[in-house]
């Protein structure tokens, strides 16, 4: 009897058995806090274009910057679990999100000290988007490059 | 009008990642990675230039953008360099997110206690 088949078997089995996830409410809820967290977002690169000389291109990376510097402290005092738990995807898949997983992460291994707790365990949650991030952007850059020089 | 794009594009692009984790069980690790690469796959089309021109804070605030940047980075520097120069531009236009990212969470995490 192989485990998989067991596994398969078992879940089939529990399917009715199991929850359906609000699928509307969930979704406004995404909708409503992945909103707002882009329009200030926005407000904030309106702010940078106009007293720190940014233009349109540049000024998305002060603006991520500060998202990241409110999500990291929102994620210290404890506010940042409790949008989580209402927004759902609204609250991870902003970059505020990615600022949450790397606090979040360090703060809990703290006890284990400060260079094998927080240092170590800092891209813990967050290292997957930058490695599949990197090596997809490697992958289309060489193809793009290669078309392009063939072109 | 700005903010209500904003608000209309980023809302919707959550709205996806909340369908693919209620509908197809993915965890919210698996749909940020997934939408980087989403994000890289967009811009290799030349699709996400139009979504940030139309969308503002409404595309860059997403974490697609962060793929978007990282290949946008990437293709600038090979402009000059050739293909050594995607390796060596991937990381220009993300840096400020990730050092600050980096820095605050850091920081944030040595200041403040864990909860719960």
């Amino acid at each position: 009897m192989s485990n998989k088949e067991q596994q398969q078997e078992y879940a089939k089995k529990i399917k009715p058995l199991q929850p359906k996830p609000p699928y509307f409410i969930n979704c406004l809820k995404a909708y409503l806090v992945g909103g707002l967290i882009c329009v200030i977002g926005e407000a904030l690169m309106k702010f940078y274009m106009t007293y720190f000389n940014f233009n349109e291109e540049t000024a998305g990376n002060p603006t991520a910057a500060t998202l990241i510097l409110i999500a990291a402290l929102l994620t210290g005092i404890g506010v940042y679990d409790k949008i989580g738990q209402f927004g759902g995807a609204g609250s991870a898949v902003p970059v505020t999100g990615f600022a949450n997983a790397i606090t979040s992460a360090a703060l809990e291994h703290k006890s284990e000290g400060i260079v094998l707790g927080i240092a170590t365990n800092l891209f813990k949650l967050a290292g997957a988007v930058i490695v599949f991030g990197a090596v997809s952007a490697y992958i289309f850059g060489m193809i793009r490059y290669a078309f392009k020089t063939l072109m | 009008m700005d903010y209500l794009w904003a608000f209309l594009v980023g809302g919707a692009i959550c709205v996806v990642g909340q369908l693919l984790i209620d509908i197809f069980k993915l965890t919210p690790a698996h749909v940020t990675t997934s939408f980087v690469v989403l994000g890289a796959l967009l811009d290799a089309f030349g699709i996400y230039d139009n979504l940030i021109k139309f969308a503002g804070a409404g595309a860059t605030v997403p974490i697609t953008s962060f793929g978007h940047n990282l290949l946008h980075g990437a293709m600038a520097s090979a402009e000059d360099h050739g293909f050594i120069g995607i390796a060596m531009g991937i990381f220009e236009l993300t840096s400020a997110g990730i050092s600050s990212a980096i820095l605050f969470g850091f920081l944030v995490a040595l200041i403040f206690k864990p909860k719960g």
